[in-house]
């Protein structure tokens, strides 16, 4: 098999399945925890809840008092890394016109010199919290092998993209086949571990939010 | 229906550039420090860069006609000109059909190419001499 | 038959100074894409070159490389085959025909055993024993067999002969394979491209001829010096991709302007080849100076890697799979939800009330 047909075939049969079984997981998964619902609230709301979903979802992202204290490893480098990711996910052109054939949406990219930059940042925070979770003794402990799969699952696409685009081990081809290919492994695992949370993140926080309104601490 | 109905948008040779003119003459200023200081000439080949359509021109341009034109006539047609910065050449080789074979900037005191081959001074030599040791003809 | 003494003698005798021959040297430096200051070299080595006998057989092919190679500028064509090498069989170029141009061949390939160079083009049928291309009756399978046994070296001219080509294409109904397919034994360079540049054959023949050796090759034994860098990276509209500024149909104002032509489909990135530097036709230009996107005619399968007018990040194929993928997600969405409360239902009716008695 040539690059060019493996490159075909990532980008037309791959991606077809990739995409078929991350809508198929996530729908099903939306649907579950939906309909799970919660166990009727008979008490009288102490308060009314108000915009405390809405204020949830955004304290949320902000510092909990020592935690810069006690991790500021976790807490800075997640911080970075997140915003990087969003960056070259989202304002990379080749992925803009990727969404825009998929679903119509598009918007105005970067530079690539900025994206560049992006990705060497997001690249070295994901190591430093590697390592982070792997040289604190109580992070190792409660590090499972799917923290380290979900890592490797998120690392690889951003590693291999910088690859392709910096032609660095492999012909740009192949590594363009390859970082698409880790890019649908991704889409395959997303709605069935922990990545999840790419989807959940707001609707939960929101929902804890609302809850602790009625049950009369606005936040 | 004319022409003047179709938009059609003239381009100038100025029209367009990404930057190779600019790069291409700090190159060649950093071969003429190098050609002050120590002697040593330098060749940059114009056909192995990617040239934006009237950057070429522009280039043109920018480096002018100095005082000397020169023409060598050997399998096809030479262009050897001083640019308006002395000790900057523009080589243009043609071949017989007159299409260009080499384009060349050569920073030199001298281009290599204008100056007498030894095997051809030898061999113009001989050949003066034969025509010496030859009788000398009455034409008059 | 021509005489094979070296270029050097034959140019003396033709009566061309050493300053000539110094130029010709620069130009052969500029056609192999060699530093100017390699001419000294060049003509060192020339001066020891012997004129290669060159047998060139087309095969399954369209004759566009040899379209190809008698447009080539530098040096000119004639120069090229008269004077730097002899082409002892060429079916579309020679002047003889039929049994003598056969002979023609015979004598070259017993008279040069092992050192002649073998030029290929086309790709070769192997379905059905290669009936369905034939020379004189010889099937282009035999014959490439035959004539590659004597050969010191083989260049496979055009991506048919390099890569399979469009008749490769899928179904390929003749079975049609590249040369390196068949010819293990022997060194092979690989000229892709539909057609490939004129001045790249006569760079990389220039080059045997030179320094009497293959130049140096890349994965897929194409010419670093030519395949080593992509069109999109050389491409004077590389400015353009980096400032995200892009041609979105063929005739909007971004197309006008000069954009990057990525998202109209081009397979710059992909594709290995020279001709944002060498261009074409005596350096008028190249497809995406002209306003198409590359179609990546140099490399391997592009006839089969999805349409010319897909973006490279796009889907090559339509999302078949999606909409069905969601309804089985719906579907298995609400059917989980349907046993989780019948689960809880199920809790609730098997719930007992916890008594006095029960923690006694």
């Amino acid at each position: 098999m040539s690059e060019m047909i493996f490159l075909a075939w990532v980008r037309g049969m791959g991606l077809n399945i990739a995409i078929g079984i991350f809508l198929l997981g996530t729908i099903w998964r939306l649907i579950e925890i939906y309909t799970l619902g919660r166990k009727q609230d008979v008490a009288a709301p102490r308060h009314r809840s108000g915009a405390s979903g809405w204020h949830t979802m955004f304290r949320r992202s902000l510092p909990i008092p020592g935690i810069m204290q006690r991790s500021p490893v976790s807490y800075i480098g997640g911080y970075i890394f997140h915003i990087g990711l969003a960056i070259v996910v989202f304002l990379f052109a080749p992925h803009i016109k990727l969404i825009q054939s998929l679903v119509g949406l598009s918007w105005p990219g970067l530079p690539s010199q900025l994206i560049d930059a992006a990705t060497v940042v997001t690249l070295a925070a994901m190591l430093v919290m590697l390592f982070d979770r792997i040289n604190k003794p109580v992070k190792r402990f409660l590090s499972t092998f799917e923290d380290y799969f979900t890592w490797a699952l998120t690392f690889l696409p951003v590693l291999t993209g910088y690859m392709a685009v910096k032609h660095l081990a492999l012909p740009y081809a192949t590594m363009l086949a390859i970082h698409i290919l880790s890019v649908e492994l991704l889409l395959i695992v997303l709605p069935f571990s922990k990545l999840f949370h790419a989807i959940t993140v707001f609707g939960s926080r929101w929902y804890n939010g609302d809850i602790n309104g009625r049950r009369g601490v606005p936040v | 229906m004319s022409l003047k109905n179709i938009a059609i948008k003239l381009e100038t040779s100025d029209s367009y550039s990404i930057g190779n003119v600019t790069a291409l003459l700090s190159e060649i200023a950093a071969h003429l420090k190098k050609l002050i200081a120590s002697g040593e000439a330098s060749l940059i080949d114009l056909k192995s860069l990617p040239f934006a359509p009237g950057e070429y021109e522009q280039l043109r341009q920018a480096l002018d006609h100095g005082e000397v034109t020169a023409q060598i006539d050997a399998i096809g047609l030479s262009e050897i000109i001083e640019t308006r910065y002395p000790g900057v050449w523009w080589l243009t080789h043609y071949n017989v059909e007159g299409d260009i074979v080499a384009d060349i900037i050569e920073i030199a005191i001298i281009p290599s190419i204008l100056q007498s081959q030894p095997e051809d001074v030898r061999a113009g030599l001989d050949m003066l001499q034969a025509v010496i040791s030859q009788p000398i003809q009455q034409n008059d | 038959m021509a005489d094979h003494d070296t270029l050097a003698q034959r140019l003396i005798q033709q009566g061309i100074s050493r300053r000539a021959f110094l130029k010709f040297c620069t130009a052969m430096a500029s056609l192999m894409a060699l530093p100017p200051g390699s001419a000294q070299a060049i003509a060192a080595a020339l001066a020891q070159a012997k004129r290669p006998s060159v047998i060139w057989l087309s095969f399954q092919e369209c004759t566009g490389c040899t379209e190809s190679l008698t447009r080539s500028h530098s040096p000119t064509v004639e120069s090229l085959i008269f004077d730097m090498i002899s082409l002892d069989y060429h079916h579309t170029l020679q002047a003889a025909s039929g049994f003598a141009a056969e002979k023609a061949r015979d004598d070259a390939m017993k008279e040069f055993y092992g050192k002649y160079l073998l030029l290929v083009d086309g790709s070769i049928p192997t379905k059905d024993g290669g009936i369905y291309s034939t020379i004189a009756g010889m099937t282009n399978l035999d014959m490439l067999k035959d004539a590659a046994k004597g050969a010191a070296a083989i260049i496979s001219v055009g991506t048919c002969a390099a890569f399979g080509g469009i008749p490769k294409a899928n179904p390929n109904p003749t079975g049609a394979v590249a040369v390196s397919d068949i010819i293990k034994d022997k060194p092979i360079v690989n000229i892709s491209g539909c057609p490939p540049i004129p001045a790249v054959i006569t760079g990389v023949l220039a080059h045997y001829l030179t320094f009497g050796a293959l130049p140096e090759l890349d994965n897929l034994n194409r010419p670093k010096v030519f395949y080593g860098e992509t069109i999109h990276d050389r491409c004077y509209r590389r400015p353009f991709y980096d400032q995200g500024k892009f041609a979105k149909t063929f005739d909007d104002e971004g197309a006008r302007n000069g954009w990057c032509l990525f998202e109209l489909g081009c397979k710059g990135p992909t594709t290995h080849n020279a001709c944002a530097t060498t261009k074409w036709n005596g350096g008028a230009g190249f497809p995406i100076e002209a306003g198409h996107g590359c179609l990546g005619c140099s490399e391997p399968d592009f006839w089969d890697a999805g349409s010319f007018y897909t973006a490279l990040s796009m889907p090559a194929t339509p999302l078949t799979f999606a909409t069905g993928a969601a309804a089985v997600g719906v579907a298995a969405g609400v059917g989980v939800s349907l046993a989780n409360s019948a689960k809880k239902r199920a809790a609730k009716a098997a719930h007992q009330p916890v008594t006095l008695n029960d923690l006694e």
